[in-house]
């Protein structure tokens, strides 16, 4: 039926006389193309020699041309060796033992190289001396393939040889040395029996040499107050391991508190065995690793911690300090915990972050004190040995003149220093200034030599991590670039020919080895030698000329004084000091605590967020918005954005270091602020005052819902008394399913729609991972990055919720003061309105505590024996192996996602974009540098393909073929994830569980073990172990 | 094209000679003349049998000494008058050298010690075995005269000579192709004039007025549709064909930077693959040989035997020698020297098997774990005087042999438990690799 109607475009048309009505009758378009504009200048198009015949032929050729090329495999060259190397077989991994010490991470490491290029950091298991890889040090590989390193020695910006700079820098140096002007050596700490030496023999030969040493985030309160005591300067060492009771005043010792690499220890202690796991009680004002660890949190200021420490000690030690000032609960959480720590006695610890030397003499005392097995002050860790002091009379001696030269290395004093505009004026009163560094970074704007030096994969070295426990650097690659180490350039000045490592031999056969092979300690990264008891004697005797104990807690009561607002600056997780800003893993690694990457931010609490009309903002995207926020303080004053930190102390906000670099970096790395400039007298607490600013920040954030919503079965826990004194069921119960009107546990067979597949023969990997063990240091994170080719997205796609990390660690905060009042209250609603209403209940639950509990929860794909993304996926591009896990054929997909959208557990990753060799993503993968960090034995995922976890079955597959190879059996512990082996703190246990004697078996039939959403029935390969926390105020 | 394709076929089967060989083989008779001759004149050369020398020498001191070559050791055409009228040294001399050289150069033989000297350090090996009258027959040897060069070699002439055979076909076809066209023209010609007889004789030729065969088809609507799906399912046919060999290589047999013959290498001399693609047995890749794997041999190899350099020429137009001298220039040895020169040039050689990087192969499962023949998937490599791929490495291709090959579990703890439980599970007496496993798409990409 047709229809008369007609359709009015406007009211114009009524009118039949209109001439605009006739004239849009003749124009298609109401304005004029501009076609001028896109074809730019008429006259250049009219002479052009390309007619649009031409052009079309053009096209059509190289269509025709390019899809008959397509047809065709390219000619792959490859090129053997001339001479192989005898240990290099390509296609087997090599592994060297070595270290990094890089003035902020000490480590003993093992080095996977393929083909000669390392391309993995593993953890040295044979070194149980300090500390194991953390995120940072896991990543490190990817810096000796930064594409903005520099490639040889420059002088003012041009490219010199290194025969010129020798040939000048020893001529001025003699001069120097003839005129009498110091020689300044300013070094990170490298706390190396080879380099000390050197340097001393450097002094010997030219005379007036100061050798200071500077952390750029200090420990010099620690040093200091350790150095008093005992007559050395080092950091007293904690095993936490041995620590029934442990009580941290802003220590975040699970983080980088005095150098880390404590988290083994401390998760060893808190697995629950016999019935008996230590207590951590941690007195904070940031949220921390720590804190968010502990068993009670008491969120402090750093005034009032100072407080809460001497309080501590009087209790514990003796003595009267007036600690009125504190606040009521912080008073009565005080007395608890020193009764506490009384009762522990010997199995008792306390640890404080407090930049104070008086603090760290009280920590001293009360760790005496209590005659605490956990602390040993006759080992002392040997990674910080920066002065504070000593830095800031270097400058004030450079900028008088008195400096003839300053030699750098490992420091980048432009970008650390709070006082960077003295340092860059105090540098142009020298004659000559050198600095070692790989990067053109902020430093080297104002040095007139830069010597480009190696990463620490190509370079000799040695450390002694604490005393008596040394580790040997060994290059795992010849130098990439025309680069030198800082040794090597003291042995040359020094008039030694020998090299360098020829010269740490030497050495460590005089001094270290005591008659050790040199070759095995080499091999093995490390060497403990035995400690010289005579100097620990010696050490007893300083000790009795000290100031009393009960002063220094005094005089730390009346420092004890606030004035506003306190800044309290820390290092990220990710980030540390900052020298590995252009390290896109790094960046994009997701704050364990906040959950977002490529930023630093004020932390602020939610009440004085409200105070301050600070906000945060949730974007219809999925993306999160926060104020900005105006910090001044001693005539700096620094614009950062805001994330409302649930548990910050009221009156403290928190900023990291490490960001806010622009020298020597690609532009996407360039995020943050930098914290430094506020960083006054290397106090890491500074009055404040906080302003809004204007504008929104825009976060990379990965992680928008904070709390369970009262769900406690995803991530379970209970008490320590209640895990010791009721059953299972009732803590940890499996989820039951009503079959014909009777509760069924999900777990037997009749309520299952499927039919059980046999996997009792071979292999079948499992994954455990223990709640109570896990630390959320994110090693495992980047281990994956590493080993899995996982590509960088950089800070847009993160906000379009398109991260592409195969494993994260979810952390929930409690909407009530623990989980389980979450729990209760959500069992408790009765209806959807009123006060038990579950619609204002559920708004309510959304919102964490102010001093939330928190908890961590590594996630990776579940590896489903009844996967719910294999049977919607159209193709069979996923399917599952009899081993257990769930394989992905990339090849075979198609780019549906039906399979990520029926994952419950939200682990599979879709690749929205190519994200190698693609300049619109310029983080590593788009130039033959960054590449050279890519494992040979997985696939590099291309655009449209979905990616997860594998379970490294390449790991699996390779430890197969060893061993059927070999002709023998697999024993237990051979079957390794990537993050399985990154984890130090044996939170993660991987294996067969076919092998019934092995460990994840047994893991299995554990009373902790549940797995995740159990009552979806995906029977999953990974299980979790219930959290525990020992509430119990003893 | 990328690919590029060698004409020549290989038919026929030559020996490789190592150079201790090459002057043999030419004319011992005039070996034997000249012996004569030089008999009288030598005064060393009392009593020993040169031909006897030639195979003792080739057995015992082939390895470093060349008669015109100085290689590991000097070399030694007419040694004995040498260092009779140089050194002074009497055959008695050489006897004790050649039984004992260690002891006299510790006893402090000046001549001992400066040759051991000149030579790097590296003593004779002792040959206590060899009688007097051995060493007389080497040293007889040793005094025959060079032979001179061998006459310039009709390389490219003989390589057109002997392409003959074929051309007799081509004369008898072109004769047939004549033969049909004369008959052709008989036939034409004979018609025209039986027609001319017919029209003088006035018989009426009826003339036929059919549709012609075209228009007939055209009408026939159902030959048409016939005809129609026929041609649709064999072009369907065809470009199914051809979209399934795009990416598989079968055939692929580049030019190589060096003309490398396996045919020679591991055919010929019975080399083991393994040998040079060690990493087989390790790794995931065989592995290139580096190319001081190949100076092991071509240190001493110079150049290959006359008949062998005369066949490359025929039958392949490769001069073998010249590809020797590429491999020299490569890994920077000086063969006049003896000596390594340190200019290197790496070979690019043009990869054949080109797995997609999606999935994963491991050489060392198929070769050490399975005990798989190389040539199971490589083919008759032994033979192949250029290398080409010989199996289409498709995934249809590994998954069919991963169906038919039974798992080698003899002998090797891993399997043991696994194998029997599998075993009684699928009650076969041995599995196969698929029922292993290894079938799952995981075990090969990932």
């Amino acid at each position: 039926m047709s229809s008369n109607k007609k359709y009015w475009k406007s009211v114009e048309e009524l009118n039949e006389n209109s001439s605009i009505v006739e004239t849009l009758k003749q124009n298609e378009f109401v304005q004029e193309i501009p076609t001028d504009e896109f074809l730019g200048d008429k006259d250049k198009l009219e002479s052009s020699s390309t007619t649009r015949r031409d052009f079309l032929k053009y096209v059509g050729f190289s269509t025709a041309a390019a899809s008959l090329a397509a047809c065709e495999g390219p000619v792959v060259k490859s090129i053997p060796y001339v001479v192989q190397p005898e240990r290099i077989v390509p296609g087997v991994a090599n592994y060297y033992a070595t270290v990094i010490a890089n003035g902020f991470d000490y480590a003993s490491v093992l080095v996977k190289t393929r083909e000669g290029r390392p391309i993995k950091i593993e953890n040295n298991t044979l070194a149980p001396t300090h500390g194991s890889a953390n995120a940072r040090v896991n990543a490190s590989v990817l810096d000796l393939y930064d594409s903005l390193r520099l490639q040889g020695p420059k002088k003012g910006g041009n490219n010199i040889s290194w025969s010129d700079f020798d040939a000048e820098t020893s001529k001025k140096l003699n001069e120097i040395k003839a005129s009498g002007k110091q020689i300044a050596l300013l070094t990170q700490t490298y706390s190396s029996p080879s380099t000390n030496k050197l340097v001393a023999e450097f002094t010997e030969a030219y005379g007036n040499v100061n050798h200071v040493v500077y952390d750029a985030v200090s420990e010099s309160a620690a040093l200091d107050a350790f150095q008093a005591k005992y007559g050395e300067r080092g950091l007293a060492n904690y095993d936490f391991s041995k620590a029934m009771t442990i009580v941290s005043v802003g220590a975040d010792f699970l983080g980088d508190w005095q150098g880390g690499g404590f988290d083994a220890g401390y998760a060893q202690g808190r697995i629950p065995k016999d019935g008996k796991m230590s207590r951590h009680i941690q007195f904070e004002s940031n949220m921390s690793l720590s804190g968010a660890n502990a068993d009670k949190r008491v969120p402090v200021t750093p005034t009032n911690q100072k407080l809460v420490l001497a309080q501590l000690h009087s209790l514990i030690v003796g003595g009267s300090v007036n600690a009125n000032a504190l606040p009521a609960n912080v008073k009565e959480a005080v007395q608890k915990v020193a009764s506490e720590l009384k009762r522990a006695g010997s199995n008792g610890v306390l640890v404080s972050g407090i930049q104070d030397v008086n603090a760290q003499t009280v920590v001293l005392e009360i760790n005496e004190a209590l005659n605490s097995k956990a602390f040993d002050a006759k080992t002392p860790i040997k990674t910080r040995q920066g002065n504070a002091k000593a830095v800031q009379i270097l400058i004030s001696d450079m900028k008088a003149g008195k400096v003839g030269a300053v030699i750098m290395s490992g420091v980048n004093p432009m970008y650390t220093l709070p006082n960077a505009k003295d340092f860059a004026e105090a540098i142009k009163k020298t004659d000559l200034s050198i600095y070692f560094t790989m990067k053109e970074d902020e430093t080297a704007s104002v040095s007139e030599y830069l010597a480009a030096a190696p990463h620490y994969l190509e370079s000799w070295g040695d450390v002694e991590f604490k005393k008596g426990h040394y580790g040997l650097m060994q290059p795992t690659i010849r130098p990439l670039f025309d680069t030198r180490q800082f040794q090597e350039a003291l042995l040359k000045w020094n008039g030694n020919d020998s090299s360098l490592n020829e010269y740490i031999k030497t050495t460590w056969n005089a001094g270290v080895l005591n008659g050790s092979s040199f070759n095995k300690a080499l091999h093995d990264g490390i060497f403990v030698g035995s400690i010289n008891s005579a100097e620990v004697a010696e050490t007893e005797e300083v000790e009795q000329d000290e100031i009393p104990a009960s002063n220094a807690a005094r005089a730390l009561a009346s420092s004890a004084k606030s004035n506003g607002t306190e800044l309290v600056l820390y290092t990220k997780t990710g980030m540390g000091d900052g020298q590995q800003a252009n390290n896109p893993w790094l960046q994009e690694f997701p704050d364990p605590i906040s959950r977002t990457s490529w930023d630093n931010y004020l932390t602020v609490s939610k009440s004085d967020a409200e105070a301050w009309g600070l906000v945060n903002e949730h974007e219809a995207t999925g993306a999160l918005n926060g104020s900005y926020a105006t910090v001044k303080a001693n005539g700096v004053s620094v614009t950062v954005p805001v994330i409302i930190q649930p548990g910050q102390a009221k009156g403290s906000v928190g900023l990291s270091f490490g960001y806010g670099r622009t020298a020597g970096l690609k532009e996407e790395m360039q995020t943050g602020v930098n914290a430094y400039p506020l960083y006054k007298d290397f106090n890491n607490v500074q009055s404040v005052s906080v302003e809004k600013a204007t504008g929104m920040h825009e976060f990379a954030c990965v992680q928008l819902q904070n709390t369970l919503m009262g769900r406690g079965d995803i991530v379970r826990e209970t008490t320590l008394e209640i895990f010791n004194t009721k059953d299972k069921h009732y803590w940890n119960p499996i989820p039951e399913v009503s079959l014909n009107h009777e509760e069924t546990p999900v777990t037997s067979p009749e309520v299952d729609l499927w039919d059980e597949f046999d996997r009792s023969i071979g292999h079948h990997f499992n994954l455990s991972i223990d709640l109570n063990a896990c630390t959320g240091c994110g090693a495992c994170v980047i281990a994956c990055h590493a080993e899995n080719n996982v590509p960088v997205v950089g800070k847009e796609e993160i906000r379009r919720s398109r991260d592409m990390h195969w494993l994260r660690i979810d952390r929930y905060y409690s909407s009530e003061e623990t989980f389980e009042a979450d729990d209760e209250k959500k069992e408790g609603f009765s209806g959807l309105f009123g006060d038990n209403g579950s619609l204002g209940g559920f708004g309510e639950l959304e919102h964490p505590a102010d001093n939330p509990q928190v908890a961590f929860q590594p996630i990776m794909c579940q590896h489903c024996n009844h996967a719910p993304c294999e049977t919607v996926c159209p193709v069979a591009a996923t399917a599952h192996g009899r081993q257990g896990q769930n394989h992905m054929a990339y090849n075979r997909c198609v780019g549906t996602r039906y399979c990520a959208n029926n994952c419950p557990y939200k682990v599979r990753r879709f690749n929205w974009f190519l994200y190698n060799g693609n300049d619109e993503f310029d983080y590593h993968m788009n130039n033959d540098l960054g590449r050279m960090v890519v494992n040979p034995d997985v696939t590099v995922r291309s655009r449209g393909v979905m990616e997860k976890c594998s379970m490294c079955i390449q790991m699996t597959q390779k430890t197969i073929l060893d061993a059927k190879r070999d002709g023998r059996e697999i024993k237990d512990g051979e079957f390794q994830t990537a993050c399985s082996a990154a984890c130090s703190s044996g939170a993660m246990i991987f294996g067969d569980i076919n092998d019934k004697e092995s460990k994840v078996a047994k893991l299995t039939e554990d009373n902790r073990m549940y797995h995740l959403l159990e009552h979806v029935g995906t029977k999953p390969n990974v299980m979790y172990h219930t959290k525990v926390r020992n509430t119990t105020e003893s | 094209m990328k690919k590029s394709y060698q004409s020549q076929e290989v038919n026929s089967i030559y020996n490789m000679k190592q150079v201790i060989h090459r002057k043999l083989g030419i004319n011992s008779l005039r070996l034997s003349l000249i012996f004569l001759l030089t008999f009288s004149t030598s005064l060393f050369a009392q009593d020993g049998d040169p031909v006897a020398g030639k195979s003792l020498f080739n057995a015992n001191c082939a390895a470093c000494h060349k008669l015109d070559k100085k290689m590991t050791g000097p070399a030694l055409r007419n040694v004995e008058q040498r260092l009779s009228e140089e050194e002074g040294l009497d055959r008695e001399w050489l006897y004790t050298w050649i039984k004992n050289s260690p002891s006299m150069i510790k006893s402090g033989d000046a001549y001992a010690n400066k040759i051991y000297e000149e030579y790097g350090g590296a003593a004779m090996t002792p040959f206590p075995q060899l009688s007097n009258a051995d060493i007389d027959n080497i040293l007889a040897y040793t005094a025959t005269e060079a032979a001179p060069p061998p006459a310039p070699t009709p390389g490219a002439e003989t390589g057109t000579a002997q392409v003959e055979g074929g051309i007799s076909n081509d004369i008898i076809l072109g004769a047939l192709g004549l033969l049909f066209a004369l008959l052709a023209i008989a036939l034409f010609l004979v018609n025209k004039t039986l027609r001319r007889f017919a029209e003088a004789k006035g018989v009426e030729l009826e003339s036929t007025k059919r549709t012609p065969i075209w228009k007939a088809f055209i009408q026939n609507q159902f030959l048409v549709l016939v005809s129609v799906i026929v041609l649709l399912l064999a072009s369907a046919y065809f470009v199914y064909g051809y979209f399934m060999q795009v990416g598989v290589n079968q055939g692929y047999e580049p030019v190589q930077p060096i003309h490398y013959s396996h045919r020679i290498h591991a055919g010929e001399n019975g080399i083991d693959c393994k040998y040079c693609h060690s990493s087989a047995r390790v790794s995931k890749h065989s592995g290139i040989p580096s190319l001081n794997v190949c100076m092991n041999c071509h240190k001493s190899i110079y150049e290959v035997a006359p008949e062998t350099q005369q066949e490359g020429l025929a039958e392949y137009g490769v001069d073998y020698n010249a590809e020797i001298k590429k491999l020299y220039a490569a890994v920077g040895w000086d063969d006049a020297e003896q000596k390594y020169t340190g200019e290197t040039s790496p070979v690019k050689w043009i990869r054949i098997h080109n797995l997609p990087d999606f999935a994963y192969f491991n050489h060392s499962q198929h070769v050490t774990v399975a005990g798989v023949e190389c040539q199971t998937c490589h083919g008759p490599v032994e033979e192949m005087e250029i290398m080409s791929q010989h199996a289409p490495l498709t995934m249809g291709w590994c998954i069919n042999c991963h169906r038919e090959t039974n798992v080698k579990v003899k002998d090797n703890a891993y399997y043991t438990k696994i194998h029997e439980q599998l075993s009684k599970k699928y009650g076969v007496e041995n599995l196969t690799a698929a029922q292993m496993g290894g079938l799952e798409c995981g075990k090969c990409h990932y």
